[in-house]
């Protein structure tokens, strides 16, 4: 878990706080995604926790402990850091690349070499195919599936991550989310990520931190956020087409009921987003669908009308179901 | 021709004390240099105080050099090395703090954020990505080297500039063309050499391909 | 020390002046020279590539050749005296000024000389108006460093009977007469130094006068 209570950080020199008086409390095993517009300060408020940047006045707890005035190096070695530009060392190889924390603390060579084969795998690499590799031999993608690999080496509990996928074209940087959001289900680690994308954000985030001028303005789940923003600001932020977007984290499966769909109704698979599901019956001209499982064989159906009154419902208690 | 057929072996000895000279000139400075360069990469204020001190030392003559530091150190190797190590210094100081600067932020950032002490971040880091600009300079400072070591036999250190001199005095030209034609032979191994050398750590240091 | 040094300089006043006198007319001399060899060869050069190429690498070598040898070879020549003296600074001048002036010349930016062009320039007015003075601060840069190194080999004229500051030091050295051999050494030195930062100074002016940083 991560808490930040009362952080400010003022820089010399500066008119106001980059950060001012924020909390923040990331439960164990969540992804909090920090977002706003640029100079918001989410990043200033990420590199605290791993005290890259130290905090005028707060109190940093990571995983129970107090860690606003310990050892910041030792502090860093049990946190994973991905940032934007990666930052993989071109002289040395992948596999050293990704050995880099479990080496500086100190790990057995096997462990190492294990573990560091282990990781690859995880990122989706062929650990014999990449190993001995150098970094400029790889492409954007594959260089920030290492960059992660590399955070995880150690196994730390808290992962940092700054738009670690920013620099990657739109096509795999989709590829790439999904990827990382099932590692991340997988591995249970607590996670702060930055960017600057709402649908990032949404697709990322078990919560969704709003920041502006340096504070926090709304941390709700995403569900939450994007059917009651707290403000104009936020509402603004979000998107006008924030309906959508909330339409966009159920899927048809969840909402579909048994029956028929009707003559010549198009076909859609359970694990569909009600976005998509809309945007098929909007173009089809139907008004249902039929909802398929992973086989093919028909479970049932989807209708306008059953859409239309799940995006009228506010999220009392029921979450982002995924 | 027929004056080196018969003496190769006094050529032979001439160029192992300059190369021998020049050697040890270069590790004594490299020494001196690294620790400055490293402490200077970071500290504008403290690098151009060095490159002013280095600088004027880089700019008086050889002939200079040494009358100035036989009164101190006599005649012989002594001054001869000690005037190379000052030479040598504004270039390797120099190099070895540029190198270090042009590593990238992002690089620095994420070996800071993984947990990297800074002198851990220097040797692992740091230093290897700044080793071709190093070699850069140590390459340009041995080529320099090279030739103003040929002044040095004046001062009774030997040296291929012994031939040289020897040619002088003697007004012997064939002398004067072997020791010269040996300094530019070293000097164009040395340099070659230390390119390839380079070009290698470029390549095994490159971000893109 | 220093007051024996200050005691022979007052002794030697003329003698001390006659030196240095030589000294600089030797370099003044054979600056001149390299650069009215070296900027003409320099145009000539950016047009025909493939002697460019054969010039550079040979002035490449005629850099590894040290000082002292390049005076030397001139002995078997044309003997001692102060014409070889200028010939050999000349030479070893020359590579500086001539490879900065070539490279300057070059990679003077396409896209304002075609601006040149497009606005009906001919070549001979974007060589003057354009080419010339964009190139105009590197030019400088290998002036001053071909100045610095010739003043600094000038020292060594002495050995070919060339006279300059380098007699201080060679008559130093021969009689073991300390101050004479620290006076040469210290004025030489200090020659170098104030010549290094007299041509900074008109470099700067240089690049000033023609809009670019310093």
């Amino acid at each position: 878990m991560i808490r930040l209570e009362s952080v400010s950080k003022t820089f010399p020199g500066a008119a106001r706080p980059a950060v001012d008086h924020l909390d923040l409390d990331v439960p164990n095993g969540t992804t909090c995604v920090l977002i706003g517009p640029s100079g918001c300060g989410k990043t200033t408020t990420m590199r605290i926790v791993n005290r890259l940047i130290e905090p005028t006045s707060g109190r940093i707890v990571v995983e129970g402990e107090d860690v606003t005035r310990a050892d910041p190096v030792a502090l860093r070695r049990r946190i994973g850091y991905v940032i934007q530009q990666v930052g993989l060392f071109p002289h040395m190889t992948i596999a050293q690349n990704v050995a880099t924390v479990p080496e500086l603390l100190g790990w057995p060579a096997a462990r190492v070499a294990q573990r560091v084969e282990e990781m690859l795998s995880l990122v989706g690499l062929e650990p014999g195919q990449f190993l001995e590799r150098h970094p400029r031999h790889l492409s954007g993608g594959q260089r920030q599936r290492v960059g992660v690999a590399r955070a995880l080496a150690a196994d730390p509990p808290v992962l940092l991550m700054d738009e670690p996928f920013g620099a990657v074209d739109p096509i795999v940087r989709a590829g790439l989310q999904a990827e990382l959001l099932g590692i991340l289900r997988r591995l249970a680690k607590t996670v702060i990520f930055v960017t600057h994308d709402i649908d990032e954000a949404v697709r990322m985030g078990d919560l969704i931190a709003i920041m502006k001028d340096g504070r926090l303005v709304q941390c709700d789940a995403p569900e939450r956020l994007l059917s009651a923003p707290r403000d104009a600001f936020v509402a603004d932020f979000v998107g006008a087409d924030r309906a959508l977007k909330r339409l966009a984290l159920i899927t048809a499966g969840t909402v579909a009921r048994p029956g028929p769909a009707g003559p010549g109704a198009p076909v859609v698979a359970l694990s569909t987003s009600l976005r998509d599901v809309l945007s098929v019956l909007l173009a089809s001209g139907a008004d249902a669908a039929t909802v398929t499982e992973s086989g093919g064989s028909p479970l049932g159906a989807i209708s306008l009308a059953m859409i239309r009154a799940r995006a009228a419902t506010s999220s009392q208690g029921d979450g982002a179901e995924s | 021709m027929s004056w080196t057929l018969e003496n190769y072996d006094i050529a032979a000895i001439a160029l192992g004390e300059h190369v021998l000279m020049v050697g040890s000139a270069l590790a004594i400075s490299l020494v001196i240099a690294l620790p400055l360069g490293i402490l200077t990469a970071r500290r504008p204020a403290f690098y151009v105080a060095a490159m002013s001190v280095t600088g004027v030392l880089y700019t008086i003559p050889a002939l200079a050099l040494f009358a100035l530091l036989i009164p101190m150190m006599g005649l012989g190797l002594a001054p001869a090395i000690s005037a190379l190590v000052l030479y040598s210094l504004l270039i390797l100081v120099r190099n070895i703090a540029i190198g270090i600067r042009e590593v990238p932020a992002e690089l620095i950032e994420a070996a800071d954020g993984m947990g990297y002490g800074r002198a851990r971040r220097l040797l692992d880091i740091e230093l290897p990505l700044a080793l071709p600009v190093i070699v850069a300079g140590v390459r340009i400072t041995t080529v320099t080297q090279i030739a103003v070591a040929t002044v040095a036999a004046y001062i009774s250190a030997g040296g291929l500039g012994d031939l040289i001199f020897q040619g002088i005095t003697q007004d012997f030209g064939e002398k004067i063309v072997v020791g010269a034609l040996l300094t530019s032979l070293l000097a164009i191994v040395a340099d070659e050499g230390l390119k390839y050398v380079e070009r290698r750590l470029r390549a095994a240091t490159a971000e893109r391909l | 020390m220093l007051r024996d040094v200050i005691a022979w300089l007052t002794d030697n006043r003329q003698a001390f002046d006659a030196a240095a006198g030589q000294h600089l007319v030797l370099s003044a001399t054979a600056l001149a020279a390299a650069i009215v060899l070296a900027l003409p060869l320099a145009l000539v050069l950016v047009h025909w590539k493939r002697l460019a190429h054969v010039a550079i690498t040979s002035v490449n070598v005629l850099r590894t050749i040290p000082s002292l040898a390049l005076l030397a070879a001139m002995l078997p020549l044309i003997g001692t005296g102060f014409l070889p003296s200028v010939i050999a600074l000349t030479l070893y001048g020359l590579p500086a000024i001539l490879i900065n002036s070539h490279t300057a010349l070059r990679e003077v930016d396409p896209d304002i000389v075609e601006a040149g062009l497009g606005q009906g320039m001919t070549g001979g007015q974007i060589l003057r108006r354009i080419t010339i003075p964009l190139a105009l601060p590197v030019v400088f840069a290998g002036i001053r460093t071909a100045a610095v190194q010739i003043v600094s080999a000038a020292t060594l004229a002495a050995f070919i009977g060339g006279g300059g500051l380098g007699e201080l030091i060679t008559a130093g050295m021969g009689t073991l007469n300390i101050p004479q051999l620290v006076s040469g050494g210290l004025a030489v030195a200090a020659l170098a130094v104030m010549t290094e930062l007299g041509f900074a100074f008109l470099e700067r002016g240089a690049r000033w006068s023609i809009g670019t940083a310093a």
